[in-house]
This record gives structure tokens, C-alpha cells and sequence, in this order.
């Protein structure tokens, strides 16, 4: 039966595999007492007892998926830094703000040594010799549990210098923000770490693995991603590939909010689960608020292109959630019930990601502020049919051609694949259009509904004789 | 005076000490020097230029482009109610316009006795305990316009300073890394050789 630990706010346990959220259910999971008592620091350990790149062969053949969003295997992105370019940095990405994830920050929170350890065996195996642990500004509790548990781990010789005696040796600096959504993205929070205005690189030609930090090969990994390492150590790549599917092996954290019964952080088995499982299943969500009907929920954070009840049968499987029109992005998903106001609901991401632009692209700059605000006029009752227009021809300057979507046997719609092409470097800009899209695709009658028709003046240009300004003679 | 005190400067050289670059450091600092006076000043950018080796526009350039970086004096508690897709969908702007109505001003305001400020916030990564808000960004969850009220009372009555401290204290725990134990930063350019352990033999 699920269970919810009221220390751990939205988590909920049931009796599925806990490879990240073990310690969930003690109450003092984020001291250094409980995680020692825990297996803790074993796997790190573990690693140090082989040479580096037999861990690093081990991450790449247990598939561990970056859990921030794009889901690209770890391992090979350690894989992709060049040859004998000293040094290399670890950045870890807790800047954890896509609308609807609440994962990373249960991490820090609940189990910061984990996260440590996670760092650690990923710097020992890529060679990489200094850790910044980036955490967003507004979580302050998290930087407080970071923080004394990384005092507790350099004290009692975790962290630093020669870490068990041995001949590895790294720092750990704990780095915080100081709000804004785009430094999520790696070459933003890179541009942010280094003191800099947090606005996403033009990339390619060189992605952070080759040309990041200082310029040095940098990786960036997500913090849950990272948080998966001690247990793949302790219980070895068998272990970990046997819960989930071969391509998504492993569980995932994924939060589900919006009218559900249970809202809350589940951690589930990578691959099988469905959002069917999620959101109707007993031991999960439970169903709609009440027992209303399901109107279409965001499968990925906000960013992503929105499911109706059609998709609910997928798994959380990118290679078929993908070819369906949308993405799993960062394990968010948020349930919209009958009840809901779609334009209204679209028009909170919209302003989210036009708020949240960096100004650097124009067409995410301007075009996103123009999004936001025909939406709002729509929203408002004051947008006329052209309108509606009007918001596909800007997100087209956004992204050209055909915009992801899924299909819809009601409205005989057939999906239409993700990604997208592009005309930004990152994703806040597409991200501003996705819930318009989504919703002028899916719901385009409740848009209808509240614009004014444009009223049409006749004109003509051809002159008559009785209104002719023509002199003639 | 809105220079960093001398114990702060102290703690802004060892921070700084932790980065390969001098202005990697910048946005701790910021929040350190926002910690000292509540808000980031002209004369405390300045000064932090003079840390990291950076002229004062350089530093107003990174500190404008965050949202929790503040140029005028803002409540003692600032609370922001998160109103992006998950919070909205369960209340978010009803909430706030109970807020604006307890509190007798509009979302960006501050009440006249410089207490409160009341602020938009976008998504706080707590979704699934939606409505959310944060006073000087530590959580409350699930709040009902009661919840709201109560908060309000008990923060005006200082029956939550424990809690909450003032605006500008974030991390109530800093990072302090003993010398004996700190491997130190380098530039890049003073590092030239692969990391010991790459050895091709366990560590241990």
C-alpha cells in the first residue's frame, strides 16, 4: 500500500524498488548517522576499490538516463570529452524550475549524502577534479541540508583531500543561484558559475563535455541522475538494468500534480509504468479529483506538448512517448480535469517562459512576449479570430514546420513526432509556444468560444463612376 | 555604509578562494552582501568589483539578470505565491487576490510598515503540494486563504522569526572547508597533467 512520509512533503512510498529514495521514510535521512547506518558511502567504496574506468564502463552499460530533461545516457556523456584536456569539471544541476518537477529537490533535502556520494564516484570515473554543486537560490532549505552535509563529509574525510586514504582526491563546492528559470540549461548555468548573466551558449559547435567551464570539458549532470550512482555501485549493473527496460532501465522520480486524488513524487519503474498506471492507479495517483473526467495532462513538464485520455496507455518509454508527439522531460506530469479553463491553463506556462526568456534569441524575447500577450487578450474575452492566427504564425518564427503534437481520434488528428526544429539556441523559446499549441491543437472550439468574430470592412480599389476621385474629361 | 563588514569580507575572500576564477564567486557574494543590508546597493557593487576583480557595471550586469537580486529595500518578509500551471490549477490566483486583500496592497508592493512584499513567483518545484508560497524563500504548502491569514498574523506578531529570518538570510549553514582537508582551486591554465587516480589502478 502507498505511504507518505510526512517529513518527505509529496513523497509518496509504495512497494515498488527504491533505488534513490530509500531513506525517505527516516526522519533523519539527511544526516551523516543514518546514511552510514544505510549502506552509505559504500559505494563510493566500492569504486575506489577498482580502477576509474571500469566505473565509468559500468555507467555506460547500466544506460543511467540524465534525469534533467534531454534523458542522454551519463556515461557516454562522460565519454565525450576530449583526450588529455586537463582539467575537467563536474557541474551538478540542482537548479531544478521546469513547471511541475519537484524531484531534485527532495534529493538535496532528504538525502544529500547520496548526492555527494553520486558526485564523487562520477568524478573518481571521468577524472574530473573539482565538483560545483549548483542549487537554486529559492531553496533555501536544500542549501542548508547541502551544506552541513558537506561539512559533515569533509570532516569525517569523505570529501577533500586523499578520500579514504586513498589517492583520490576532490573538493566539493556547494554553489547557489539566484533565480532564473534558463540557467537550467547546462551552458546558462555554466555562463551563471562563472559569475555571468545565465544565458544558454550557441552550441553546436562545442557542447560543454568539450568546451564548458573556463572553457575546460565540462559534464553536467542532473542531481537525481547522480543520486542513482551510490546504488549502482552497491548492487552492481545486473541489478540495476533488471528493474525497467533495456533502453530505460532503472526507476525514475516523477511528480504528478494538478486535479488528481493523490498528488505527489512517485518513484517508478523506468519503462513499464504508464500514465494510465499513474494517474488512475490505486497505488499511485488514484484517479481524478472528484472522480471527474480527465480533460489532457502535460506529460513532461511544461515544456512539453500535452496528452488527452488517447495517450494514456504509453509507458514512460522515450522511444514511444517521442514518435507520440511529446516528451518525458523531467519526470513532471500535470493532470488537467474537465473543469479546467484550457486557454487559461496554457496561458500560465506561456507567461512562465516569456517571463523567463533571457532575452538572448529574438524570436524567444520578442516572440514569446507576443504569445503572452494575445493569449491574455484571448483569455480576457478581448481577442477576436484572427487572434488564434496569429498565435500559430509567431510560434512558426519560434519553430518552423510542423510542431509536435499528439493525435486525436475525436478531432482525426494523427500525431506528429517530436522534437521540433528550432530557430533559438535553447528550449525556453519553443517551450513558450507548446501550450499554445497544444491547446489551439486540442481545444481549439473552447478558444473559439470566447473571441469576437473580426468584423470585415468592404473596400474595394477599383474606382466607380459615381465614387471615382479621378479627374476625367 | 553598504560595503561588506569585515567579517563578511573575511568570508568573501574564502569563498572567492574556492573557484579557479575570482568572479565565479560573484553571485554568493551578491547574496552575502544582500544578507548584510537587505538589498544590493550601488557602493555594494562597487566593492564586491574590487573582490573579484571586475569593474562595478560588470557586476550590476550579473546581478540584474537574477530575479532574487533586489536594488531597493524590499519587507522584512518577502512572500512569493507561486502562480505558474500546477498552483494555478489548484487556486494559485485566487490566493493571491486574498493576499492582496489581507494585506491591502497589489502583488509587488510593500506594506507602509516596510513588513511584507508581496510578489508573483513562478514554478517553486513543490507542484504536487500546490498552492504553494515562500516566505524569504522557505516553503509553505497546500495553503488555504486561512493558512494565508494565519501566516500573516503570526509573522507580523514575530511568533515565526525562528523560522523565518529576515529578508536577505538565505542558507542559515554555510560550506566551511577545512585547510587541512581542501584540495584548493587552480586556474586551468596552471593544470596540465590528468588526476592521479587515472592510473589505471584502484584507488584504494
Amino acid at each position: 500500500m502507498s505511504k507518505t512520509y510526512v517529513h518527505a512533503p509529496g513523497f509518496v512510498a509504495g512497494d515498488r524498488p527504491k533505488i534513490v529514495t530509500s531513506r525517505f521514510e527516516f526522519a533523519d535521512s539527511f544526516t551523516l548517522e543514518r546514511y552510514l547506518a544505510t549502506d552509505g558511502y559504500k559505494g563510493l567504496r566500492a569504486a575506489l576499490s577498482r580502477p576509474a574506468n571500469e566505473i565509468h564502463e559500468d555507467v555506460k552499460s547500466a544506460t543511467v538516463l540524465g534525469r534533467g530533461g534531454a534523458g542522454f545516457p551519463a556515461g557516454t556523456k562522460w565519454g565525450l570529452t576530449p583526450q588529455q584536456v586537463w582539467p575537467r569539471y563536474l557541474v551538478v544541476n540542482g537548479d531544478e524550475s521546469e513547471p511541475g518537477t519537484y524531484k531534485d529537490r527532495l534529493l538535496m533535502e532528504r538525502d544529500p549524502h547520496q548526492l555527494i556520494e553520486g558526485c564523487l564516484i562520477a568524478c573518481y570515473a571521468a577524472g574530473l577534479s573539482q565538483c560545483f554543486l549548483y542549487i537554486r537560490g529559492e531553496m533555501a532549505l536544500a542549501q542548508e541540508r547541502v551544506a552541513t552535509a558537506l561539512n559533515e563529509a569533509y570532516a569525517a574525510g569523505y570529501v577533500g583531500k586523499n578520500i579514504l586514504g586513498s589517492k583520490f582526491s576532490v573538493d566539493i563546492i556547494l554553489h547557489w543561484g539566484a533565480g532564473a528559470y534558463v540557467v537550467g540549461e547546462e551552458t546558462a548555468l555554466i555562463e551563471s558559475l562563472e559569475g555571468n548573466r545565465g544565458m544558454p551558449r550557441l552550441k553546436p559547435p562545442f557542447f560543454p563535455a568539450a568546451n564548458g567551464l573556463y572553457g575546460q570539458p565540462t559534464i553536467v549532470n542532473n542531481v537525481e541522475t547522480l543520486a542513482n550512482l551510490p546504488w549502482l555501485l552497491n548492487h552492481g549493473v545486473a541489478a540495476y538494468t533488471a528493474i525497467g527496460t533495456k533502453t530505460s532501465p532503472g526507476t525514475r522520480m516523477v511528480a504528478v500534480s494538478g486535479h488528481v486524488k493523490r498528488p505527489g513524487v512517485y518513484e517508478i519503474i523506468n519503462g513499464t509504468t504508464t500514465f494510465r498506471d499513474l494517474i488512475f492507479g490505486e497505488e499511485f495517483c488514484g484517479g481524478i479529483r472528484n472522480s471527474n473526467a480527465l480533460k489532457a495532462f502535460v506529460p513532461g513538464g511544461g515544456s512539453a506538448p500535452w496528452f488527452t485520455p488517447d495517450q494514456l496507455d504509453l509507458p514512460f518509454e522515450a522511444s514511444q512517448v517521442g514518435p507520440a508527439g511529446s516528451m518525458l522531460g523531467s519526470g513532471a506530469v500535470m493532470v488537467m480535469d474537465e473543469t479546467t479553463d484550457i486557454p487559461a491553463a496554457a496561458l500560465t506556462l506561456t507567461h512562465f517562459y516569456a517571463h523567463e526568456s533571457c532575452g538572448k534569441c529574438t524570436p524567444c524575447r520578442e516572440g514569446g512576449t507576443w504569445l503572452e500577450r494575445i493569449l491574455r487578450r484571448v483569455v480576457d474575452g478581448e481577442g477576436t479570430d484572427a487572434d488564434l492566427q496569429q498565435l500559430l504564425e509567431v510560434g512558426a518564427m519560434i519553430c518552423p514546420g510542423a510542431f509536435p503534437h499528439a493525435a486525436n481520434e475525436k478531432l482525426g488528428l494523427t500525431a506528429v513526432p517530436f522534437p521540433y526544429k528550432m530557430t533559438t539556441i535553447c528550449f525556453v523559446g519553443p517551450s513558450a509556444f507548446a501550450p499554445v499549441h497544444s491547446a489551439l491543437t486540442l481545444f481549439r472550439s473552447e478558444f473559439e468560444a470566447r473571441v469576437k468574430k473580426r468584423v470585415t470592412i468592404p473596400v474595394t480599389a477599383v474606382a466607380t463612376e459615381t465614387a471615382s476621385v479621378g479627374v476625367s474629361a | 555604509m553598504s560595503r561588506l563588514n569585515d567579517a563578511n569580507i573575511k568570508l568573501a575572500r574564502e569563498i572567492i578562494a574556492r573557484y579557479p576564477r575570482p568572479k565565479s564567486a560573484l553571485i554568493p557574494l551578491l547574496h552575502l552582501s544582500q544578507e548584510q543590508n537587505g538589498y544590493i546597493t550601488r557602493e555594494a557593487m562597487q566593492h564586491l568589483g574590487e573582490l573579484v576583480g571586475v569593474t562595478s557595471a560588470e557586476v550590476y550586469g550579473t546581478a540584474s539578470f537574477y530575479e532574487m537580486f533586489k536594488f531597493e529595500p524590499v519587507g522584512k518578509y518577502l512572500i512569493n505565491i507561486c502562480g505558474t500551471m500546477s498552483c494555478a490549477l489548484m487556486g494559485a490566483h485566487e490566493l493571491m487576490h486574498h493576499a492582496e486583500k489581507k494585506l491591502g496592497i497589489k502583488a509587488g508592493g510593500t506594506t507602509t510598515d516596510g513588513v511584507f512584499t508581496l510578489a508573483h513567483a513562478e514554478c517553486q518545484a513543490a507542484c504536487t503540494e500546490a498552492p504553494t508560497l515562500q516566505v524569504n524563500y522557505r516553503y509553505r504548502l497546500r495553503v488555504t486563504p486561512d493558512d494565508l491569514d494565519r501566516l500573516i498574523d503570526n509573522l507580523r506578531d514575530g511568533k515565526l522569526n525562528e523560522e523565518f529570518p529576515p529578508h536577505g538570510v538565505l542558507s542559515k549553514v554555510r560550506q566551511s572547508i577545512d585547510a587541512s582537508r581542501a584540495v584548493g582551486a587552480k586556474a586551468p591554465e596552471d593544470v596540465n597533467e590528468s588526476p592521479v587516480w587515472l592510473d589505471g589502478k584502484a584507488a584504494l
